[in-house]
C-alpha cells in the first residue's frame, strides 16, 4: 500500500484543498455573492496531473481507505459521541431504579418503567397521544383541501409562489408563533374581542387542551400541506378522466382514484405530524398551562425541574423514542401495502 | 375533472387557511406598535417597544449568543455534512446502512430525547456546560439536516460528470472540489439555511446544554413569555420575522438558481 504524498504533491495538496474548502464554505450561507465566486476560487493552481492514462478507478484504489475516512470519519465520530453513545447511556440509566442526581444508585431493574404505569403518568401519556392524534387529524382535514387546491386547481403561473407562501411561516420561530397564540387566545385577547364584537360568547381557551390543539395544528399544518402537495402533484389525472368517461361521479372518482393514489402521501404526512406533536414541548407549555402536562414536559421536569429523577426521566425518554420508532415501523409496513394496492 | 373555475369551495377554504397561517403573525406585528402595555385594546401608535428592545442589553446579548451558536455550528456542519452525504453516496462498505440510519436519527428522534441524552452524556464525562457544549449539540442536528438536503441534490446530479472528470485525469479531490461541489452548491446553501433557522429556533437542546454560561435567545424569550404577554417581545418577533423572511427569500432564490443550473447542465 502506498502512503500519503507518494504522488509528489498529492497528499499535501489534498489536505490543503480540504482546508481551503473548509474556509471557503464558512461564509457561503451568509453572502450569496461570495459563493457565486466559489467555482473561480477553486481553480487555484494545483499540482500538474502526472498520469492521465491510468483509469480513475485504479488511481482511486491505492488510497481506498483515505476517502471514506476523511469524508465519513468526522461526522461519524460526532454522531457516535453526541447521539449514539448518549442514547445508549440513557437506556442504561433508565434501568437503574430511583436514580437521582448526586445519589449513589442501586442495581439494575425495571423500576423506572414500572413507575410509568402509575395512573397519574398513564394519564400524561394518554394526553400526549390524544394531542398527537387529534392535531394530526385536524392537520389532515384542514390541509388536504389546501394541498388539493394548490396541486390541481390553483393558477399554474402562481402555483410555486402560493406553495412557498403557505410554508413561509415555518421560517419564523416556532416559539414566537406559539407565543402569538397566547396573545390571541387569552381572555382579553384578540379572539374574544372579535367574538364579542360579532355577538358570540367569550371563550376561556388559553391554558386548556383546546388551545393546545389549535397551537399544534397551526404549527404543523404547513408540513402536512407540503407532503400532501408533493403527493397530489404526481396524481395521474388521466385516470380520473377515464373514470368520468365511464360514468363515475366526481365523488366516486375522488374516493376510488384520488385517495388511493395519494394514500402514501397521507400516511407520510400524518406520521410526520404525529411524531412531531407527540414530542412537542413549546405549545403545550405556553398554551396548555398546568392542565396540559404531556410526556415531553414530564421529561423536562425530571431533569430541569425540582425532582431530578434522572432514572425515571430516562425511562420516559426511552418510551418516547420507542413510540416514535414504532410509528415509523408501522408506516413502512402500511406504506408498502398502499403502494401495492395502487390501481393498475 | 377539476376545471379551474374562478371560485370553488377549495379555493375559498384555502384562502381561509392562508388567513389562519398569517393571522398570528399579523397580530404580533400590529400589537408591537400598540402603546398599551397590556396590549388588549389599541391605545395608539408607538415605537416605544422597539426603543426598549434595542436598549435591552440582556436580550441583545442573548441574540448575540444565538447567532454565535448558529453560525459556528452551521459552518462546521456544512463541511462535515456535505462530506458525509458525498461519502455515503460514493462508497460502499460494511455498516453503511447503519451509518445512514444513524444520520437520520436527529430528524426523527424528538428534541427532548436528544436534549436529555446529551445532558446525561456531558454530565457523565464531566464536561462543564457552556456555549461550546451548545454548539457541539447543535452540530448533531445541523449535520443531519444539511446531509439530507445535500443528498437529495446529489441524487438529481449526473454521476457521469464526476467520472468524466476522473477519466480526464482529475484526482478524486479535484473532481470533488471542481465538479461535484459547485454542482452541489445550491443544496449546501439550502441545507445551511435550514440548519441555521433550526439552530436559532432551538429551545430544548439549548436549555439542556447551556448551563449558566450561555443564554441563547429562545431560552431568554421562553423565560419571559411564560408569564404572559410582553410587548417588547412583540417588537422582537417582528424583527426576527423580518430576518426569517429575508432568509426564506434567499433560500427560494437559491432553489430557483439551483433548478436553473440543473436545467442548463442537461
Amino acid at each position: 500500500m502506498r502512503e500519503w504524498g507518494d504522488e509528489g504533491m498529492g497528499g499535501w495538496g489534498e489536505i490543503r484543498i480540504l482546508t481551503a474548502f473548509a474556509f471557503l464554505t464558512l461564509p457561503t450561507f451568509l453572502t450569496l455573492p461570495t459563493f457565486l465566486t466559489l467555482p473561480t476560487f477553486l481553480t487555484l493552481p494545483m499540482a500538474p496531473i502526472s498520469s492521465p492514462k491510468i483509469p480513475w478507478a485504479e488511481r482511486l484504489a491505492p488510497r481506498r481507505w483515505l476517502g471514506p475516512v476523511v469524508m465519513l470519519g468526522p461526522a461519524g465520530v460526532w454522531l457516535l459521541l453526541l447521539l449514539v453513545l448518549p442514547t445508549l447511556l440513557i437506556l442504561e440509566i433508565s434501568l437503574v431504579p430511583g436514580l437521582r442526581l448526586g445519589q449513589p444508585s442501586g442495581g439494575y431493574g425495571l423500576g423506572n418503567y414500572l413507575q410509568i404505569l402509575q395512573p397519574v403518568y398513564l394519564r400524561v401519556i394518554g394526553r400526549s397521544l390524544s394531542f398527537a392524534v387529534g392535531s394530526t387529524l385536524l392537520c389532515l382535514v384542514l390541509g388536504f383541501p389546501v394541498a388539493y387546491w394548490l396541486a390541481l386547481m390553483s393558477p399554474q403561473r402562481w402555483r410555486n409562489l402560493l406553495l412557498v407562501g403557505f410554508i413561509l411561516p415555518l421560517w419564523t420561530s416556532s416559539l414566537l408563533r406559539a407565543y402569538a397564540w397566547t396573545a390571541i387566545l387569552r381572555p382579553s385577547g384578540v379572539l374574544n374581542t372579535i367574538f364579542t364584537a360579532v355577538g358570540l360568547p367569550a371563550q376561556a381557551w388559553l391554558n386548556t387542551p383546546t388551545a393546545v390543539f389549535i397551537g399544534l395544528t397551526y404549527s404543523f399544518l404547513p408540513y402536512m400541506v407540503l407532503i400532501l402537495y408533493a403527493s397530489l402533484e404526481k396524481l395521474d389525472t388521466r385516470l380520473l378522466e377515464a373514470a368520468a368517461d365511464l360514468g363515475a361521479t366526481p365523488f366516486q372518482g375522488f374516493w376510488k382514484i384520488t385517495i388511493p393514489q395519494v394514500l402514501p402521501g397521507i400516511a407520510a404526512g400524518s406520521l410526520l405530524v404525529f411524531i412531531s406533536t407527540l414530542g412537542d414541548f413549546v405549545v403545550p407549555t405556553l398554551l396548555g398551562g398546568a392542565s396540559s402536562m404531556n410526556i415531553s414536559r414530564l421529561i423536562y421536569n425530571q431533569f430541569l425541574g425540582p425532582t431530578r429523577a434522572w432514572g425515571f426521566g430516562s425511562a420516559l425518554s426511552m418510551l418516547l423514542i420507542l413510540a416514535v420508532s414504532l410509528s415509523i415501523a408501522l408506516l413502512l409496513r402500511y406504506g408498502d401495502k398502499s403502494t401495492v394496492t395502487e390501481p393498475s | 375533472m377539476p376545471a379551474a373555475r374562478p371560485v370553488t369551495w377549495p379555493s375559498l377554504f384555502s384562502a381561509l387557511m392562508y388567513a389562519f397561517m398569517y393571522f398570528p403573525i399579523i397580530v404580533l406585528g400590529v400589537y408591537s406598535f400598540n402603546d398599551s402595555r397590556y396590549s388588549a385594546s389599541w391605545e395608539g401608535f408607538s415605537l416605544r417597544w422597539y426603543k426598549s428592545l434595542f436598549s435591552d442589553r440582556r436580550l441583545l446579548s442573548a441574540l448575540q449568543d444565538s447567532l454565535t451558536i448558529a453560525i459556528v455550528a452551521v459552518s462546521i456542519s456544512a463541511v462535515l455534512g456535505t462530506l458525509m452525504a458525498v461519502g455515503l453516496a460514493r462508497y460502499r462498505f460494511r455498516g453503511r446502512g447503519l451509518y445512514r440510519g444513524v444520520s437520520y436519527l436527529p430528524l426523527i428522534v424528538p428534541d427532548i430525547a436528544i436534549a436529555v441524552a446529551t445532558l446525561v452524556f456531558l454530565a457523565s464525562v464531566a464536561i462543564p456546560l457552556s456555549l461550546g457544549t451548545i454548539i457541539a449539540a447543535h452540530m448533531v442536528f445541523c449535520l443531519a439536516y444539511i446531509a439530507v438536503v445535500v443528498s437529495s441534490r446529489l441524487q438529481q446530479l449526473d454521476p457521469n460528470l464526476e467520472e468524466a472528470a476522473l477519466d480526464l485525469g482529475a484526482t478524486p479531490t479535484q473532481a470533488l472540489l471542481k465538479v461535484l461541489i459547485p454542482q452541489l452548491a445550491p443544496g449546501i446553501i439550502a441545507g445551511c439555511l435550514l440548519a441555521f433557522v433550526l439552530s436559532m429556533d432551538d429551545l430544548l437542546i439549548s436549555s439542556f446544554t447551556a448551563g449558566g454560561g450561555a443564554n441563547p435567545l429562545p431560552i431568554e424569550i421562553f423565560s419571559r413569555v411564560r408569564t404572559g404577554v410582553k410587548p417588547d417581545i412583540n417588537a422582537l418577533s417582528v424583527v426576527l420575522i423580518l430576518g426569517s423572511a429575508l432568509l426564506a427569500g434567499l433560500a427560494e432564490y437559491v432553489r430557483y438558481w439551483g433548478d436553473r443550473r440543473q436545467r442548463q447542465a442537461q
